[in-house]
């Protein structure tokens, strides 16, 4: 579990974090949800420390993740996996030299090893055949594929998403999104994904933050966030008409099923 | 001022939290062939070239009878080894090595390949440029030495293709008053010239911000500021030293 606490950050002036806290479990999908703009990544940068909070407290399992403990910050930073936004593959290497670095940097494993593991990875994102390939042959998806493989390697035990499906066509994103689910329940592994898709959220989110303008607005499991009265979020899930019909679909069938439910009772009432 | 500032700073990150000597040392040989294959095609050509317009200008200006001939090989020679071989060459490097390190290292910044390297608690710094900066000590000398000896050839295929000396005048010429010292001068300059050329150009790359357009600009920042520093250096050198 990876706890943050009153996190603060202010760039240039403009406040882009303003005091959020909250929890992220492991072996669930936590999602981030908002607009672009709104600082969803530099909070996931200031969790994974490529970004140095002005106030506030982040813990992993307990251990207390600051700068000025470098040897610790070293330690968890060998369990974190990241997924960029853009994947981030390093251009100069092929997809396994890709996959195999954090192992080869970081680990002591032996070259045999290094290399099952790699094609273990590969495998289980579905590119068991890519290996040689480099970074600029790829389309968008397989290089989403290929930056979730060299982020498990080294075995993770957190794993942090910055717009997973962004940039890729539905069927992809939705591949992606399920791909990183598995991972996370097969592994027990603590997941951030970043995302400003609801559909992702709807389908594969546990527990969700939903940010505004810097500020922690809603919080809650998936399941319940059509029901919220936050009119920020409400506004944030409605934009999207199809998200409105769904809702209207929704409220008709509700409707609908409460007319059946009164018209039953009132059978029932004249029966007796 | 401040830019100054923070470049120290850059480059006393560079030594903190180092890797393993072995990826060190592997990482710096890949570089230095990168830099290496990379350049010494335009070098081998500008410096033949200078070589070649510095013997035919000589000549052109050297009038009087009472001077031998032979006297224009001994100036090629002193030309090229104290300034055109080390100078030019470095400032052609500035221009090929300098770019590609600045656009490499921004386009590393820009696609977040720093900010990954970074998540797995690998120094950056340290992993991308420290080598650049050995590879560049490597690869300098070793292309000034050979700008020097094209430099020299130039100038001879130059004077006897023209007329202006005959072969042996000119080998006489490269012969009298050799001073060792000036080839260690161009070599010790050749060092502190690749120095600043890596330096400055990893440091205009590391720190770009922005996208595509600040790739582009960072590259020329870096060939312009690594040309004066270069320019700057030389003249520092040639007080110091000489
Ligand atoms: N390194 C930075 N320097 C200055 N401003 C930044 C920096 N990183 C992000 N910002 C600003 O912070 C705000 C939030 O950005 P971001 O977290 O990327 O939004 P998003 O929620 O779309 O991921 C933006 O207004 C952005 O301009
Ligand atoms: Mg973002």
């Amino acid at each position: 579990m990876i706890e943050i606490h009153n996190i603060h950050k202010t760039f240039n002036g403009t406040k882009v974090l303003d005091g959020i806290s909250g929890n992220f479990e492991s072996g669930k999908m936590n999602m981030l949800l908002g607009a672009s703009g709104t600082g969803k990544s530099v909070l996931l940068k200031c969790i994974v420390g490529l970004v140095k909070p002005d106030l506030g407290s982040i813990t992993y399992d307990g251990r207390i993740f600051a700068n000025n403990k470098l040897d610790i910050k070293q330690e968890i930073r060998r369990k974190i996996g990241m997924l960029f936004q853009g994947s981030a593959l390093f251009d100069s290497m092929t997809v396994s030299e890709n996959v195999e670095f954090p192992l080869r940097m970081l680990s002591d494993m032996n070259r045999t090893d290094r290399l099952d593991r790699v094609q273990f990875c590969l495998k289980r994102v579905g590119l068991e055949n890519a290996g040689n390939k480099m970074p600029s042959e790829l389309s968008g998806g397989m290089k989403k594929r290929v930056g979730i493989a060299r982020a498990i390697a080294p075995h993770c035990t957190y794993l942090f998403c910055d717009e997973p499906n962004s940039g890729l066509d539905p069927l992809t994103a939705i591949t992606i999104d399920e791909l990183i689910k598995e991972i996370t329940l097969e592994y027990d592994i603590t997941t951030i994904v970043v995302t400003h898709d609801m559909n992702s959220v709807l389908e594969y989110g546990d527990n969700v933050m939903f940010l505004y303008k810097g500020k922690k607005l809603w919080e809650g499991h998936s399941s319940t966030i059509m029901d919220t009265n936050v009119k920020e979020l409400n506004d944030f899930i409605f934009s999207n008409r199809l998200m409105r019909d769904a809702k209207k679909v929704e409220q008709i069938e509700e409707e609908e099923r409460q007319e059946e439910e009164r018209h039953e009772e009132e059978q029932n009432r004249s029966d007796r | 001022m401040k830019t100054f500032g923070a470049f120290l700073l850059f480059l006393s990150s560079l030594l903190k939290r180092g890797e393993s000597p072995r990826i060190l040392f592997n990482r710096t040989i890949d570089e230095a062939i990168l830099i290496g294959i990379d350049s010494v095609f335009i070098v081998a050509v500008v410096s033949t070239f200078i070589g070649a317009v510095t013997c035919v200008q000589i000549s052109y200006n050297l009038t009087n009878a009472l001077i031998p001939r032979s006297t224009i090989g001994f100036m090629v020679r002193e030309m090229t080894i104290l300034e055109l071989a080390p100078t030019i060459t470095s400032i052609v490097l500035a221009g090929k090595v300098g770019s590609s390190i600045a656009g490499g290292l921004g386009t590393m910044r820009i696609t977040e390949q720093v900010d990954a390297l970074e998540v797995m608690g690998i120094n950056s710094a340290s992993y991308l440029v420290l080598p650049k900066i050995l590879a560049a000590f490597l690869v300098f000398p070793m292309l000034v030495i050979t700008a020097m000896f094209l430099s020299i050839m130039g100038g001879y295929l130059a004077g006897s293709l023209s007329g202006a000396l005959s072969g042996q005048e000119y080998i006489t010429g490269l012969r009298s008053d050799f001073i060792s010292w000036n080839i260690t001068f161009a070599l010790i300059k050749s060092l502190v010239f690749a120095f600043l050329v890596a330096a400055i150009s990893s440091y205009q790359g590391y720190f770009t911000e922005g996208g595509a357009l600040e790739v582009g600009r960072a590259s020329t920042k870096a060939v312009t500021n690594s040309v004066i520093a270069i320019l700057i250096a030389d003249f520092v050198c040639a007080q110091l030293l000489l």
